[in-house]
């Protein structure tokens, strides 16, 4: 998009300094969304910013430093989306799944599945008895499985998950049949988005918790 | 600090932080008190701003150099959400999406820390009635109208110191582009 007309430079300061009316600020990141221009020099106003909060007269601090929590908390669920944005705005979709979904997995039109799972199903031709769908598991969260028979693949496409055998980054694939037990957990910084394949139809059509059956053992 | 960063991101080594925090800490609680936050709450917030260094610093580990930037973001997104006046928010991204980590070449991250000293630099050879303005922007949360006021001045006066103030700092930076 070539844009020939900008924000003015005092209201993008005003913005990136935190000042700027709201109504204001919001046809600014509508810009910024789609004006490379204008985002480097939003940069440039950041080390402004920067400059003049180290040059600040220090206060003195009145209790001691608070304790570095030990193991990163699971980031808070307004957090965890986030995140989860900017790992879609991340993952790429490789090209013949974007014939599928499109090529930018920001803007997939989620379903929720439960707290923390969003899917995708996609369509497969009306002979196939297969499943195939996108999973978005926020960080920390116990994937779901499929349950069911068969082989199933698992194609990470943006942040990471782990099981027992491994982590899995974006490009990796895990090729499990239904003899392998395991616990897969999405990336507790970044969460996870996959591609998920199985040769029978899925089983979890129902509510969250028969979704993650297999894996509590309920 | 870029190296802190870094320490604090990879070996999650608590000393680094500690000189971080040290370093920071009280120049973000000032800042939170320019904003009209309570001695109280401005120390909570810098705590909380520092934290978040500590809990995010993975997410920007290779960014080098921005320390000091990455931290006025997150304590300015704090202070709107917290000390908002006029609910003046939508997104501010913390860091710069423009130059995550995997976007940044060796010598750009070089050219990164060359940047903030030159930014530096060119602040402190602004003229008063500039440094003024980007200051109660900035440091002060105010909007160009209540600067305006404050200063008795008209609103177009305001807009043009701070143009004036942006284009000497990015002729300080321009050729590091």
């Amino acid at each position: 998009m070539k844009i020939a007309h900008h924000i003015d430079d005092a209201t993008l300061m005003s913005y990136v300094a935190g000042s700027l009316p709201e109504a204001l600020s919001a046809v600014v990141v509508t810009h910024l969304a789609v004006c490379g221009e204008c985002r480097s020099k939003v940069h440039e106003m950041d080390l402004i910013g920067a400059a003049l909060l180290s040059n600040l007269q220090p206060s003195a601090l009145g209790s001691d430093m608070p304790r570095t929590p030990r193991r990163d908390p699971l980031p808070r669920v307004d957090e965890g989306d986030e995140i989860l944005a900017a790992v879609e705005r991340s993952g790429d979709v490789p090209g013949p799944l974007s014939r599928l979904v499109g090529s930018d997995l920001s803007s997939v039109r989620w379903k929720r599945l439960g707290l923390g799972v969003w899917h995708l199903p996609i369509q497969l031709s009306g002979s196939s008895h297969g499943d195939l769908r996108l999973l978005k598991i926020a960080p920390g969260q116990v994937m779901p499985e499929h349950g069911h028979g068969g082989t199933e693949l698992t194609m990470v496409l943006a942040g990471s998950y782990s099981d027992e055998i491994g982590t899995y980054h974006p490009g990796d694939v895990a090729d499990l049949d239904d003899e392998v037990e395991h616990s897969p957990v999405a990336d507790r910084k970044l969460g996870c988005i996959c591609l998920i394949a199985s040769e029978e139809k899925a089983r979890f059509k129902g509510p969250f918790a028969r979704f993650v059956q297999p894996l509590t053992g309920m | 600090m870029p190296d802190l960063l870094q320490q604090v991101a990879q070996d999650r080594d608590v000393d680094a932080f500690r000189q971080l925090y040290q370093s920071y800490a009280p120049r973000v609680k000032s800042y939170m008190m320019r904003q009209g936050a309570d001695a109280n709450t401005a120390e909570e917030l810098a705590q909380e701003t520092l934290l978040t260094v500590w809990r995010k610093a993975s997410l920007y580990s290779g960014e080098k150099g921005s320390a000091t930037t990455w931290i006025f973001t997150i304590a300015r997104n704090l202070r709107i959400d917290r000390l908002r006046r006029e609910v003046p928010w939508q997104e501010l991204p913390e860091g710069h999406a423009e130059t995550a980590s995997s976007d940044i070449l060796p010598d750009e991250a070089v050219s990164e820390v060359e940047r903030r000293e030159r930014v530096q630099r060119a602040m402190s050879g602004l003229p008063e009635d500039q440094l003024e303005v980007v200051n109660l922007s900035y440091i002060d949360g105010l909007s160009h109208s209540e600067i305006a006021d404050k200063l008795e001045l008209p609103l177009g006066t305001v807009k043009s110191r701070m143009r004036l103030a942006y284009q000497k700092i990015r002729e300080a930076v321009e050729d590091l582009r």
